[in-house]
């Protein structure tokens, strides 16, 4: 009989379902073998047109119904399609998941096809006046509600049946992480023995990727887009902006065995420490990040020397790489060089508010397949950043237990601490 | 009363009726109070401007000041104004452990870079070519970080060094009620002894009012009270700026360190009904049941939006219960969106600590109510969805 409480005495949370879209395609299984063969989802922008932007190429999701009808729709179809493949896997009723939903998604706007289709379709005014009269002429709301935060987790809720009010969040790049870490904690304090936890990003708008630009966030590496995204590599320069999406079903680990569900693995713990040192930068000790790993390990009850692989953050950022070998190397001593530490943005580029969500699920699949997808590109390693980034080739292990971390604008620091068995 | 209750430890309040718990005590329990209207700049809209505010009070820091626009800059000013009440800004264990929920929507575009864009395209058929051209050539870097939902968190962070955790909840009303709701079950369970949690809304900017008005949802024409708009033109909210914020404090937390409570928090309850299939009456009414609600009289500080729908549901389930003497508060301070429910709960809380009741906002519609208010329900019903409500109950 399995130990169904923790070491802190609550209950022990599993995964019973796990979705997953990314460039690399729909599903599981598809993206695991392109990520285990080290194949990258990077490709020039098609969406839109290009001229006048310095980084034209991405790891849009192309190949959706929805991928040409704004960032509301297609990131709906995102966490719809994730989520039912875990709901599916799970083996629970799809149209009545009777749980809550946490859902993480990117901030909403005004979609400019539908700005310029509203200003243009008058001609008295101008500006913000013209639109405001022309909007409270419209018959229907399929345009307010792209601009409403809660819609998507509205429409979610009501395609899976979920229970409650839905929370959708952001911590910008560290959301998918937290909205496993709400299903968690929802679970532990007994209010449900089942949640849906989702991060889905379909927001790489021309704007979005003008305003990361503007931050010079952005690879520019346009000429091969498959070689762009090089986390620790010594000519990294900026993330390659991406959509995905990732859905897990959590389940008390109670629950999902006296139902007799597939036990995918346990989150063994999460932790969070907020950075107050600048909007974009981390604060130079990596004080905030290396206390976002320690509260995680804390929570999870397991010592440095427990955790058997990373899932880096690894944007491809100089800023972020540099900082996270820091923090880690802080946390993780002389151990560090030994231990493989992988991003899987290489691959898939930084999907956003999905990545939290997208990397657990890769996580949650190294420690099922004993696989570790690698870092792919580290052709020219970073000589400050002494790491075993299981260098652009797959490797077979045993990985009971996975460190995965999330870091986003913001001082925003969230880290899950997966295993691969409940004890 | 346990260690584990939740007390209310501290205010913030922005609103067009000024700053702090006694500048809205003293205007709101006077007789006849008549809103802070501004009936021109967005014509034919009214909302309830900002008041006159010193932000080098709260964000010493000019730099601090220009990364942000108005809408970042008067949640962290709030957010100081509660840690202040609370007596927890400046002391860095305290902020160094506290956690925070923001409830957020997103921050303000350049209006001069939209419209310049808009008028071009009458013109052009590459508008996506036209897009690109004026996005990186006239758009401020930084505005990005200005216009990102949880930078809200971000800046107070950073301003106020309140750093144990930072979630933003988005999702209008629902956000607000959802970060209250989730404040309370993190230090009901142990998880954290003191929460900063609220929102503010800027309603003085086009896209701010076009985020309601793409469903008609803004009452034009002469100002009404939130109860009196059905029927007339428009879709019934009159927006207004403002923010709340709380902090929420483990009871034990509050008494060790010799804090003043204005309330004890209980139940916060939330909901989403299927409003097309109309829901919203039984929801209203299960939320109400769930709730427990002592007997006796009831005052209630209602989150009514006006919203003509949403408005007449609650109506109709608060008349529904004759104990309910409700006073809906955006009657004086217009629609505050995310900041609604801590809004909301901020009154409540006022009135138990005070001992007294809110004379009435509306009284073609609100009745008096007499004594020392014991308990307070606060709702929060949104204007277009989500649903919730709480207790605020004396210390």
């Amino acid at each position: 009989m399995a130990n169904l409480r923790d070491h802190m005495g609550r209950p022990i949370v599993a995964v019973t379902g796990v979705g997953v879209v990314t460039s690399l395609g729909v599903g599981k299984a598809d993206n695991w073998a392109a990520l285990t063969s080290g194949k990258s989802g990077i490709h020039p922008i098609t969406r839109f047109p290009v001229d006048h932007l310095n980084t034209r190429i991405s790891g849009m999701v192309d190949f959706l119904p929805s991928s040409t009808k704004g960032a509301s729709p297609l990131t709906y179809e995102l966490a719809e399609t994730a989520a039912q493949e875990a709901v599916s896997e799970a083996g629970l009723d799809s149209v009545d998941f009777a749980g809550p939903l946490f859902l993480a998604s990117p901030p909403v706007e005004l979609d400019w096809a539908d700005r310029f289709s509203l200003y243009n379709s008058d001609k008295q005014d101008a500006g913000a006046e013209r639109l405001l009269r022309v909007a409270r002429g419209l018959k229907e709301l399929d345009i307010f509600d792209t601009t409403q935060f809660g819609t998507i987790a509205d429409r979610l809720a009501d395609r899976f049946g979920t229970r409650g009010l839905p929370i959708t969040l952001s911590t910008a790049c560290a959301s998918g992480a937290t909205a496993i870490q709400l299903g968690v904690e929802a679970i532990r304090r007994g209010e449900c023995d089942k949640a849906l936890s989702i991060g889905a990003d379909g927001s790489a708008t021309a704007e979005a990727l003008i305003r990361f630009s503007l931050l010079s966030a952005l690879s520019t590496h346009n000429e091969i887009p498959e070689k762009a995204s090089k986390p620790f590599s010594k000519d990294r320069d900026g993330f390659v902006l991406a959509e995905g999406s990732g859905a897990l079903v959590l389940e008390s680990l109670e629950a999902a065995i006296a139902r007799g569900a597939t036990i995918l693995g346990i989150i063994r713990g999460c932790g969070e420490k907020a950075d107050d040192f600048h909007r974009t930068r981390s604060k130079p000790d990596g004080s905030p990040a290396i206390a976002a790993v320690r509260a995680a390990l804390a929570d999870a009850g397991l010592g440095e020397d427990e955790i058997d692989y990373v899932n880096a953050h690894g944007t491809s950022t100089p800023e972020n790489d540099k900082m996270e070998h820091l923090s880690l190397s802080t946390v993780f001593g002389e151990r560090i060089g030994s231990m493989p530490i992988s991003s899987n943005k290489s691959m898939i580029g930084h999907t956003l508010s999905a990545a939290g969500a997208v990397e657990a699920a890769f996580s949650l699949m190294t420690m099922r397949e004993s696989v570790i997808p690698p870092t792919i590109n580290y052709d020219n390693p970073d000589p400050a950043i002494v790491l075993d980034v299981v260098p652009n080739k797959k490797r077979n292990a045993e990985v009971g237990t996975v460190l995965s971390n999330s870091f986003g604008f913001g001082g925003q620091n969230t880290c899950l601490v997966m295993a691969r068995e409940p004890v | 009363m346990s260690s584990h209750d939740v007390v209310i430890t501290g205010i913030g309040l922005v609103s067009s009726l000024g700053e702090g718990p006694d500048a809205h005590w003293q205007k709101l329990t006077q007789r006849g109070f008549r809103p802070v209207l501004e009936a021109q700049r967005f014509a034919p809209y009214t909302i309830h401007p900002l008041p006159e505010i010193d932000w080098n009070l709260q964000i010493a820091k000019r730099g601090d000041q220009r990364q942000m626009e108005t809408w970042q800059r008067l949640g962290t000013y709030v957010a100081g104004l509660a840690l202040d009440d609370a007596g927890i800004k400046g002391n860095d264990e305290l902020c160094a452990t506290m956690d925070m929920v923001v409830a957020a929507g997103g921050g303000e575009r350049d209006e001069a870079v939209d419209a310049a864009i808009l008028a071009a395209s009458e013109s052009r058929n590459d508008r996506d070519v036209l897009l690109n051209e004026k996005l990186t050539t006239e758009l401020r870097p930084t505005l990005f970080l200005a216009q990102l939902s949880n930078l809200l968190a971000g800046n107070i962070s950073i301003v106020h060094k309140v750093t144990g955790s930072s979630r933003t909840f988005m999702g209008e009303e629902g956000a607000g009620v959802s970060a209250v709701e989730t404040a309370a079950a993190r230090i009901r369970s142990g998880q954290s002894t003191h929460v900063l949690v609220g929102g503010a809304f800027q309603t003085e900017h086009s896209d701010m009012l076009l985020g309601y008005e793409l469903a008609g949802y803004l009452h034009r024409g002469p100002w009404k009270p939130v109860w009196q708009r059905e029927g007339a033109e428009g879709g019934g909210v009159v927006t207004g700026s403002g923010g709340a914020f709380l902090v929420l404090e483990q009871r034990q937390h509050a008494k060790s360190r010799g804090r003043r409570i204005y309330a004890e928090l209980g139940p916060v309850l939330s909901g989403r009904a299927r409003r097309r299939h109309g829901e919203l009456n039984t929801e209203i009414a299960a939320l109400l049941k769930q709730a427990a609600l002592p007997p006796g009289e009831l005052l209630t500080i209602s989150g009514a939006s006006g919203a003509h729908a949403a408005t007449a549901a609650e109506k109709a389930a608060l008349e529904a219960n004759p104990a309910l003497a409700a006073r809906a508060f955006s009657t004086l301070t217009g629609h505050l969106k995310e900041a609604q429910f801590p809004f909301a709960v901020a009154l409540a809380a006022m009135a138990v600590d005070r001992k007294a009741a809110y004379p009435v906002f509306d009284a073609t519609v609100e009745r008096q109510i007499e004594g020392a208010p014991a308990t307070i329900l606060a709702t929060a019903i949104g204007y277009h969805q989500f649903e919730g409500l709480g207790l605020v109950k004396a210390a």
